[in-house]
């Protein structure tokens, strides 16, 4: 279970729990805070507060090690080398999930450049899933896709969550919002969430 | 050795040169004749009072004046690269790191050499101290701010790879090892030009300079050996030493990106 308690960021100051294999959909207006939140449990940005994973807190372990178990994944991935197949440290492993989420399979001696926002959104996802992590802070994962790309990450991610992973998902899409998630977090002006069903 | 002296004299009918080039300027309007005054006044100034300075020390042979007039260099420097950043370190650490760096690799090997190679008495003397020195800090001041200037633009323009690669478990150093890498090699282009082009395309200096002070060719050419054997280590331990500390600096701890630890300069 993950427990975020008085975490504070810039303007924004949340408290939750997320169980385990469950998923809570992240909503509101752009520029209210939805990244700056996700950014902020991912430790990828300096902030107040307390969050555990199963009790452990995320200051006693290396901070490589927690963004493994909670991995952030940005709206637009980066990329740090030319190819696809560099960014992944067992390219054939990751092979199954490339060709659930449609991406042709013999692109990964692909130059990164030439992919399509597209399909570096979906290879981005895939690098993340590639980690097994216990929780996926998902910033709107599926906003440069057709809905047909969109329907296999929701798929694939719903598979993720059966499993046991949870998910906090940042989405503009209500009815996306409702589908994927048990619970929603609305972000207002002044960086607090409050909390419906769908 | 034999070499022909100059009086002030002399130099008035060269400095001709400088006063066509500020005709030049003013006849096709490139409004540079006050810069180019100012230059050339300050070179003048600059030159004869080192020279006097240059005149004290030797003679003196005081490893205090010497140290003194190796850590002014050091400091001016470190004024340099600063000056020479578009994107700055936080607080003292602006000046600190190039500064530091450029003591620590322009001492070091200028130290080896009085120690090991040139072996004057006593080893400190400012006749080979201080322009030894003064050589090995101008090429080591190129490298680190090259390399520094890389490190943090390549920083803002990396971010979102940078950043990617931390938010999948990797290290600040996984991180930024291609930034770091860019950046190295961006510090040590320069003296790698010269060292190939150096015979060929430009005789240096120092070299020229002892030629015509009577200086046997091939004595001159051992010289300048060992200065570039000198600039290229020199090079090599400021500007590995200035990226290194850059990019600890630009990131904390818990392996974060800090992009909001430097400033941008707003003049350059």
């Amino acid at each position: 279970m993950l427990t975020v308690s008085g975490l504070k960021r810039l303007h924004i100051s949340v408290s939750f729990d997320l169980q385990d294999g469950e998923c809570v959909a992240l909503q509101g207006p752009s520029g209210v805070g939805k990244t700056v939140l996700l950014r902020a449990i991912a430790d990828l940005d300096p902030n107040e507060g307390t969050v555990r994973l199963d009790g452990a807190l995320r200051e006693q372990m290396p901070a490589p090690a927690w963004r493994k178990r909670v991995t952030y994944l940005a709206t637009e991935p980066g990329w740090w080398s030319e190819t696809v197949q560099e960014h992944f440290t067992a390219w054939n492993d990751a092979l199954s999930l490339v060709k659930c989420l449609g991406l042709p399979e013999d692109c990964g001696p692909w130059a990164v450049q030439r992919l399509s926002t597209g399909e570096r959104q979906r290879l981005g996802l895939v690098r993340a899933l590639m980690l097994r992590s216990r929780v996926l802070l998902l910033d709107e994962p599926t906003s440069a896709l057709d809905t047909a790309s969109t329907a296999a990450v929701e798929s694939l991610i719903a598979a993720r969550i059966a499993d046991g992973t949870s998910v906090v998902w940042s989405t503009h899409d209500d009815a996306q919002a409702r589908r994927v998630s048990s619970r929603i977090f609305a972000m207002r002006p002044g960086g607090h969430i409050e909390e419906s069903r769908p | 050795m034999t070499y022909i002296q100059l009086s002030y004299g002399d130099l008035a009918l060269p400095a001709l040169l400088v006063v066509m080039d500020g005709v030049l300027s003013i006849v096709l309007r490139l409004e540079l004749e006050r810069q180019l005054a100012i230059a050339t006044v300050r070179m003048v100034v600059q030159l004869v009072l080192v020279g006097y300075l240059l005149t004290f020390l030797f003679a003196a042979v005081s490893p205090l004046w010497t140290a003194v007039a190796a850590c002014v260099m050091v400091l001016f420097a470190s004024r340099e690269i600063v000056a020479r950043q578009k994107r700055r370190l936080p607080g003292i650490w602006s000046y600190g790191l190039g500064g530091g760096c450029m003591l620590l690799a322009a001492g070091t090997v200028t130290i080896f050499a009085l120690l090991t190679e040139l072996r004057p008495d006593p080893w400190y003397h400012p006749r080979y101290a201080l322009p030894l020195l003064g050589m090995i800090l101008g090429n080591t001041m190129t490298g680190i701010s090259l390399g520094l200037d890389v490190l943090t633009n390549s920083l803002v323009r990396e971010r979102a790879a940078v950043e990617a690669c931390l938010a999948l478990g990797g290290t600040r150093y996984q991180a930024l090892l291609p930034v770091i890498r860019d950046a190295l090699r961006s510090g040590f282009m320069p003296i790698m030009n010269s060292m190939a082009a150096i015979g060929l395309v430009s005789l240096p200096g120092m070299m020229t300079g002892q030629i015509l002070a009577g200086v046997d060719p091939v004595d001159a050419v051992k010289y300048q050996l060992l200065i570039m054997f000198l600039i290229a280590g020199g090079t090599g331990l400021g500007t590995l030493a200035a990226v290194l500390g850059g990019a600890h600096l630009l990131t904390d701890h818990r392996h974060r990106l800090r992009l909001d630890r430097m400033t941008l300069d707003t003049f350059s």
